[in-house]
């Protein structure tokens, strides 16, 4: 296949980059330009005077630094809680036999098939009458306990050899030390695959935090930026520069680890 | 009991108590709810199979449903699309991790910043999708702010969101194909094409059939899309536009009528239960497992 010539594949491929890039340098374009400039009919390719102005007006009405701690708050709290939960139930449901292991593992197979919709009303209940409504825990609990990452975690540890746990059991460690010393080493990438999934789906959750988060205090980048949508909604500039400044974070994060985000898509197929 | 054994209820008890109270008792009393008047103050009260009744003759909710099998198969487009671009990228030795990059943006960017761009080029005055149209004579329209079009546009922004996840699922299945069988039938004469319907599609097609099951259950479920082109915005196309999950959020977090919004979120079970079922009884017909 090496002989064969690659550049007309290539030239498919580059078109092909090329529309799905173009929404973005659409979007950079528009940050510069004023707002006058961006209702112009044809629309002009580049700004005709540098403006910075959008990111004035978002910078100024939009609580950036705020939202932005939220988000993050809330992610650290939610990747750190369920890799942990996940990673110990995990484990045992690999390798550690109890009564009704089976059953209780089917239950965890089951919930997994539940779209999440299903679980809004009640977990919206538990958090107001726990008066946890606009509030970061609200935001992050339900993410820290996931059949998914329990899935993820068993079939991690079940591909480990047994040797070395039989090894560290024989030198007296407990079943805690095995598990610790031992064996959650050993998942690193499954690991890295979990936090990677986790740390998306926490970005980028729009529905959960808009039902926990009513009064708008404590509300993480998508909630603000979807009420920047509603205030400023035809102010272009302005929304764009938002829109661009709030996904930069996690762009930034892609272009650093993008192995682990794309063994942790392939691992797992976790979707939307 | 044994020791091993005590130790293992250790281990699963955080998340047992955790999915017991989050998930199984959530999902419960969605499906009790579903058969309760539920007002915003006071207490529930049993009203049978009245939800399900009133749901089953309201046509917002025939609509919504319409509308997200109509966003679910547009979207399914995006399926073919993305198994043609990962076999050319499996071609090329140079630039497949820049492609896989460029591809995966949408991935990693807000889906309410996504929204935003994309209200912003459907713009039916100033946007770039019509400018660009109208190069090639073509009239444009109000994408949006039109409920004819909403659905549509919504699905070609689905497309391009969901490309960069299909890809990379499908890179790994490409990967797993023996490239043996390329080079017997390279032997053979057969020329890329064929290959590619040949060898490369079959011996795919389990990775295909699992992004296809992804992408239903995820297009059954669009809500962010229509909550910032349309409901954030105040935009009058939204009535005729509303998903099944947007529905349901409507109902059970803006009118407070959980009851009602709970029969919709069970008929939404139901719903993916039976298009996944229906995959799995059709895949007999076009999986090949090697």
């Amino acid at each position: 296949m090496g002989e064969r010539r690659t550049w007309p594949i290539h030239l498919l491929l580059v078109i092909a980059s090329v529309i799905m890039v173009v929404p973005f340098v659409w979007q950079i374009l528009t940050v510069f330009k004023t707002t006058p400039e961006v209702a112009r009919i044809p629309p002009t390719l580049l700004p005709e005077e540098f403006s910075l102005h959008s990111f004035e007006t978002f910078f100024s009405t939009v609580p950036f630094w705020s939202m932005f701690a939220v988000s993050t708050g809330s992610l650290v709290l939610r990747v750190a809680g369920q890799v942990v939960v996940a990673a110990l139930a995990g484990y045992a449901f690999a390798r550690l036999p109890f009564p009704g292991r089976n059953v209780l593992f089917g239950l965890f197979l089951a919930m997994l098939m539940v779209p999440s919709q299903l679980f809004l009303i009640g977990q919206y209940g538990l958090v107001r009458d726990f008066g946890l409504l606009d509030t970061l825990p609200a935001l992050a609990i339900p993410g820290m306990f996931s059949a998914f990452g329990t899935f993820l975690m068993r079939q991690a540890f079940m591909n480990l050899p047994p040797d070395f746990e039989e090894a560290a059991r024989l030198d007296g460690a407990n079943p805690f030390q095995v598990f610790w010393h031992v064996m959650l080493p050993m998942t690193k990438p499954t690991l890295a695959a979990l936090t990677v999934l986790t740390g998306l789906y926490s970005w980028n959750d729009l529905l959960w935090p808009l039902i926990v988060s009513p009064s708008g205090e404590n509300r993480p980048l998508p909630v603000g930026l979807a009420g920047l949508q509603g205030q400023f909604g035809t102010d272009y500039p302005t929304l764009m520069a938002g829109a661009l400044v709030c996904s930069i974070p996690l762009v930034f994060v892609f272009l650093l680890l993008q192995r682990q985000f794309f063994r942790g898509i392939a691992s797992s197929g976790l979707k939307g | 009991m044994t020791s091993s054994a005590r130790w293992a209820l250790l281990f699963v008890a955080p998340a047992t108590v955790g999915l017991v109270a989050l998930y199984l008792w959530p999902f419960l009393s969605t499906f009790v709810k579903s058969f309760q008047d539920v007002p915003a103050f006071g207490p529930a009260t049993y009203t049978g199979l009245d939800n399900y009744v009133e749901l089953a003759g309201d046509g917002e909710v025939w609509q919504a449903f319409g509308n997200s099998a109509l966003y679910t198969v547009l979207v399914l487009l995006g399926i073919p699309l993305a198994v043609v671009l990962a076999a050319l990228i499996e071609q090329v030795s140079r630039g497949r991790t820049v492609y896989r990059v460029l591809f995966f943006l949408p991935v990693v960017t807000l889906p309410v910043a996504v929204g935003m761009v994309w209200r912003f080029i459907y713009n039916g005055d100033f946007g770039l999708l019509n400018h660009v149209l109208s190069w090639f004579g073509i009239d444009g329209h109000y994408w949006v702010a039109d409920a004819r079009f909403t659905i549509y546009a919504f699905a070609a922004v689905g497309i391009w969101m969901g490309l960069g996840i299909n890809l990379i699922i499908l890179g790994a299945g490409l990967q797993a194909i023996p490239k043996a069988v390329y080079e017997a039938s390279a032997l053979d004469g057969a020329g890329r094409v064929r290959q590619f319907f040949h060898i490369t599609v079959p011996l795919l097609s389990p990775s295909i059939f699992f992004v296809t099951i992804l992408t239903v259950i995820a297009a059954l479920q669009m809500f962010d899309l229509i909550f910032i082109m349309l409901r954030s915005v105040n935009n009058t196309a939204l009535a005729d536009s509303k998903t099944i999950v947007y529905l349901f959020y409507e109902k059970a977090f803006v009118q407070f009528q959980q009851g009602y919004g709970a029969a919709i979120a069970i008929v939404l079970l139901i719903v993916i239960m039976i298009a996944t079922a229906l995959q799995f009884r059709l895949q007999r017909s076009w999986v090949f497992y090697g």
